[in-house]
């Protein structure tokens, strides 16, 4: 029978589990069992959007990737494709023999770190191994420190935790660095409103994580390592502590790695979900059982971190690309990306883009094709106006600057950051200096408060962005936020306080005109903030229906039946409510 | 130890490999701000004040942090750097009491003189400001958090030096405050009340509660001492104003680098107690009746006398005392040996 050798796999990260994907598989186990087929479990796909996602393998090889399968659309999966042979066209995504709609969203991808991501079964080694797992390992341990260490500089490796410091040079630091114990620590905090890519690698394959921490630890000369991630990620923690436990049972951790002398016990901490934790000495005097406040540097890590010992500190996707260097080798490795950035990078594609989710695209990529080719343009085919990257540490750039490649030098000259790798595209409809509050309110609230310029700064930044959305701004207000904000990067303590004017100061330099129309017109042109709009009945276009009246939740409409309605604006709290119900467009904003 | 050539403020220096810029500038004499900086304690930079320009820097490095390097080109006082001292001062301003005129710590605080060196007259900036109430629940000091830098220095002394683990930072952001657990009232947590973070504190969020409104800090003579509480010799100094004690300040540079206890710091006020004995007593009747040296020591000359002949000399036993020096006890218990006794015992063994 030919629905036996079926292959069935349903994406059960956060994102998918979030989208009913458990439920989906409940209902396929019973169901493929009928045809001896097992459903196998694999991480994000990538394809946020629409989850939950099934995949059918067909025996010849062909894959169709199935969107919003519910539990009813599994059903008809099965009788159709499983059972029938036919193909589900409605709820067919992605196939690698037919093209679709979403055709496009693999197309300029590059897919290194994610190749096996939505492949392999997170929580089963042999699923890794299968897809040469743990073959970096035994091949860096064959090979001197020294050249472990030169393969990764030569590779061109940088540190995708936000700055971009070349992670060959940190790991020879950390390698010469004297001290009768190292420690290997992964930053898997992940703060930034927006971003799951790292969530998404532990979840989709955890191993390829250990793997490239191993690796470090074989070429500092460590024995103990930490993984820092945030209490927040359950399901990324889970899978962590499988994996570990099959990597030690299996011999790739833990004692006599591979049968030789080498040794690296590795440990979980779970983070309490502090933004300043991520930064890398907060996360270390959190490891340490202290309050999770930045300390001064120097001393860096590697030269003294983890209670005083020398320590090497990678993020997540840092470690997750270590293997694909050695599996494909430096010179192969770094044939992808710019001269100064080197192999790809990931992305979480969220707010106002038609495909959520995550990308992999090669450095030096431009905005507009990971905007417009991957990530199918804006929603609702609205006007594009802004993209966010970087996170609270990043900036705000403009349409100008869609044709900007996508690397790391980039980016910096830009007034952004490739922070990372959140992505938040901005329509027509978002006002830049509330977006810059957003931020501002993040960071304040976020500011471990050790340091005045951050702790202060902050604040009264704030404080400004609040005035001028609420229509209080001030003549001036512009040069304050500017001279302070210069102010707190120049003296603040830790990246955290010196990166936090960056999206007041980013779009103080790309759209400094909405906050002008702010404070000097009363006018806030996206509609956003409520005191600077009011909502209007054009009395040609109004036809009395009443709709409007009937729903505002505080009576401020009055008219008679089939007469104009008028708002009372001194009533109105600009809910927006008529807007929505009037049939007949005659609401306005003014 | 090796030395490094820098230059600061365009003078070339040569100086030991490992310093900070603060404690290079400090040693040639050029006078950097600062705030949480202590010489004693872990290095926060936290405050930010003692930022200076270092030539080739993205930004401003604090200065009691930064070790310095082969060729390092500072600047300590250049408008970049006096510009961000002149911005934290403002952004510390906008929410601290101006208070100047009743402060008990005016003259001796870094806030005020810093903001008179800059001069930082007020804060551009007018929102939100704490309101905590004061803290008096304890007879040593009063704590007026609104006053507080948020500098640490009380914390790390605290942790640091006594051990004592009172205090720490709660809460995070603008929301940030130096408290007890749970922020129970500083006499109901661990505080030995050793007054240490009183004497560290750089601004008047803790005073003590002994000599208000009893003379300006500089307006008191300050007669260096040493404690008579105990044997260890602490020294510190007195403030004397009109024949009285108004206060006490550590002595930094003493044998003891100014660390004090909760009885030499705050318990001078037996010096001029209504309860205090000025001369010996003798019962007489049944009442103590004031005497002098003389009479006093005579009498127990001859009660010691009268005791040995009639009973021996073991019958007498001798007492001392810790507050005492070590000569004083020596020549204590040399007086006890030469009656015929060994019975001689200190209070510091009961
Ligand atoms: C406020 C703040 C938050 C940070 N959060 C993260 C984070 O969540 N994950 C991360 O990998 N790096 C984060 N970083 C960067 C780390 O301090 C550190 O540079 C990075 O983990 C080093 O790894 P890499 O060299 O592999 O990039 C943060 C930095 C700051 C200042
Ligand atoms: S910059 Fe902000 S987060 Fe960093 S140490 Fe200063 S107060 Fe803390
Ligand atoms: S109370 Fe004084 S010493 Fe303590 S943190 Fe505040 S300003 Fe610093
Ligand atoms: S602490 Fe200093 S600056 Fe503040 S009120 Fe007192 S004297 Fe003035
Ligand atoms: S004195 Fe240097 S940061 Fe406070």
């Amino acid at each position: 029978m030919e629905a036996q050798t079926y292959r069935v796999r349903v994406g059960l990260a956060t994102c998918g589990i979030a989208a009913g994907a458990s439920k989906t598989y409940d209902k396929l186990l019973p169901l493929l069992a009928e045809h001896g087929i097992v459903p196998e479990r694999t991480g994000c796909m990538g394809m946020c959007f629409s989850e939950p996602l099934v995949e059918v393998i067909s025996p010849a090889g062909e894959t169709f990737l199935y969107g919003n399968v519910t539990e009813d659309k599994a059903e008809i999966i099965v009788e159709q494709h499983i059972v029938g042979g036919k193909p589900v066209e409605d709820l067919l995504v992605l196939s690698n023999v037919k093209e679709t709609e979403n055709s496009h969203f693999m197309a300029k991808q590059e897919r290194i770190l994610l190749s096996h991501m939505g492949v392999i079964d997170p929580e089963s080694i042999e699923s890794y191994l299968a897809y040469d797992g743990y073959k970096a390992l035994a091949k860096a341990m064959q090979m001197s420190s020294e050249d472990v260490i030169k393969e990764v500089q030569k590779s061109g490796l940088r540190g995708r935790g936000g700055a971009g410091f070349p992670t060959g040079m940190k790991w020879n630091f950390a390698y010469q660095a004297k001290g009768d114990k190292k420690y290997v620590v992964c930053n898997a905090d992940e703060g930034d409103p927006g971003a799951f890519m790292d969530r998404s690698v532990l979840e989709g394959n955890p191993h390829a994580v250990i793997e490239g921490m191993t690796i470090a630890a074989y070429a500092i000369g460590a024995d103990e390592g930490y993984i820092y991630v945030r209490a927040e990620y359950p399901l990324a923690i889970k899978r962590l502590r499988k994996a570990i436990k099959e990597a030690n049972e299996h011999g790739y951790l833990g004692n006599k790695i591979l049968g030789t002398d080498f040794c690296f016990q590795l440990k979980i901490k779970e983070g309490a979900g502090a933004f300043v934790c991520g930064e890398e000495t907060a996360l270390l005097a959190s490891i340490e059982g202290e309050r999770g406040i930045p300390r001064p540097r120097p001393p860096f890590p590697a030269t003294s971190g983890l209670w005083g010992k020398p320590t090497l500190l990678n993020n997540v996707e840092t470690y997750a690309n270590v293997p694909a260097i050695f599996r494909l080798g430096a010179e192969q490795y770094s044939k992808v990306g710019t001269e100064r950035s080197k192999g790809t990078k990931v992305f979480a594609l969220t707010g106002k883009i038609k495909k959520t989710g995550l990308a992999e695209v090669p450095m030096g990529i431009t905005m507009r094709e990971i905007i417009y080719d991957v990530g199918g343009g804006v929603q609702d085919d609205k006007e594009f106006k802004a993209v966010q990257i970087g996170g609270p540490s990043g900036g705000c750039l403009p349409a100008e600057l869609l044709d900007l490649p996508v690397d790391y030098d980039s980016l910096t000259a830009a007034g952004a950051m490739m922070g990372s790798g959140g992505l938040v595209v901005m329509d027509e409809t978002t006002c830049m200096v509330d977006v810059a509050k957003f931020f501002l309110t993040f960071t304040q609230s976020e500011s471990c408060g050790k340091c005045t310029p951050c702790r202060e700064g902050t604040k009264r930044m704030l404080e400004i962005l609040e005035r001028i959305t609420e229509g209080n701004g001030q003549p001036g207000d512009i040069e304050t936020l500017e001279e302070l904000g210069e102010a707190i990067r120049d003296s603040a303590l830790c990246g955290l306080g010196q990166t936090a004017p960056n999206p007041v100061l980013s779009t103080l330099r790309y759209f400094r005109h909405e906050y002008e129309e702010h404070i000097n017109e009363g006018k806030c042109r996206a509609g956003v903030c409520t005191n600077l709009i009011t909502y209007y009945i054009i009395p040609e276009k109004c036809t009395g229906c009443t709709l409007c009246a009937r729903n505002c939740p505080v009576n401020a409409i009055s008219g008679e039946r089939k007469q104009p309605h008028v708002i009372d604006p001194s009533v109105c709290i600009k809910c927006g409510v008529c807007m929505e119900k009037c049939n007949f467009d005659a609401i306005i904003l003014k | 130890m090796s030395k490094v050539n820098i230059t600061i403020n365009g003078q070339a220096l040569q100086v030991d490999a490992g310093m900070t810029i603060l404690e290079a500038a400090q040693a040639a004499g050029i006078d950097i701000p600062t705030f949480c900086h202590d010489p004693e304690l872990t290095r926060a930079g936290a405050c930010r004040i003692c930022v200076v320009e270092v030539a080739g820097a993205r930004n401003l490095p604090a200065s009691c942090t930064t070790p310095v390097a082969e060729g390092m080109v500072i600047e300590t006082e250049s408008e970049r750097v006096q510009k961000a001292r002149r911005s934290i001062l403002e952004l510390i301003w906008a929410d601290h009491p101006h208070d100047c005129l009743t402060c008990e710590k005016t003259g001796s605080c870094k806030l005020q003189d810093y903001s008179y060196r800059y001069n930082v007259k007020e804060s551009p900036y007018k929102g939100e400001a704490r309101d905590i109430p004061l803290d008096d629940t304890n007879p040593f000091f009063f704590r007026d958090l609104n006053k507080c830098i948020l500098c640490g220095k009380c914390i790390r002394k605290c942790h640091e030096i006594n051990g004592a683990g009172a205090i720490d930072f709660m809460y995070r952001g603008f929301g940030t405050k130096v408290t007890t657990a749970f922020d129970d009232p500083i006499e109901e947590s661990s505080c030995v009340f050793c007054g240490m973070c009183v004497d560290i504190c750089p601004v008047g969020a803790l005073i003590p509660k002994q000599g208000l409104q009893q003379g300006r800090s500089w307006e008191v003579d300050k007669v260096l001492t040493t404690c008579p509480y105990c044997g260890c010799g602490c020294t510190f100094y007195l403030h004397v104003r009109n024949d009285k004690i108004v206060g006490v300040t550590p002595n930094f540079d003493g044998p003891m680098k100014g660390h004090l206890c909760a009885k030499g710091r705050f318990g001078w006020d037996f010096v001029d107690s209504p309860d205090r004995l000025q001369t010996p007593l003798i019962k007489k009747d049944g009442e103590f009746v004031e005497a002098s040296w003389e009479e006093a020591l005579d009498l127990i000359a001859a009660k010691l006398k009268e005791v040995r002949a009639q009973y021996g000399a073991d019958a007498i036993a001798g007492l001392s005392s810790a507050r005492i020096t070590n000569e004083e006890n020596y020549l204590f218990q040399k007086l006890l040996r030469s009656l015929g006794t060994n019975n001689v015992d200190h209070c510091a063994r009961l």
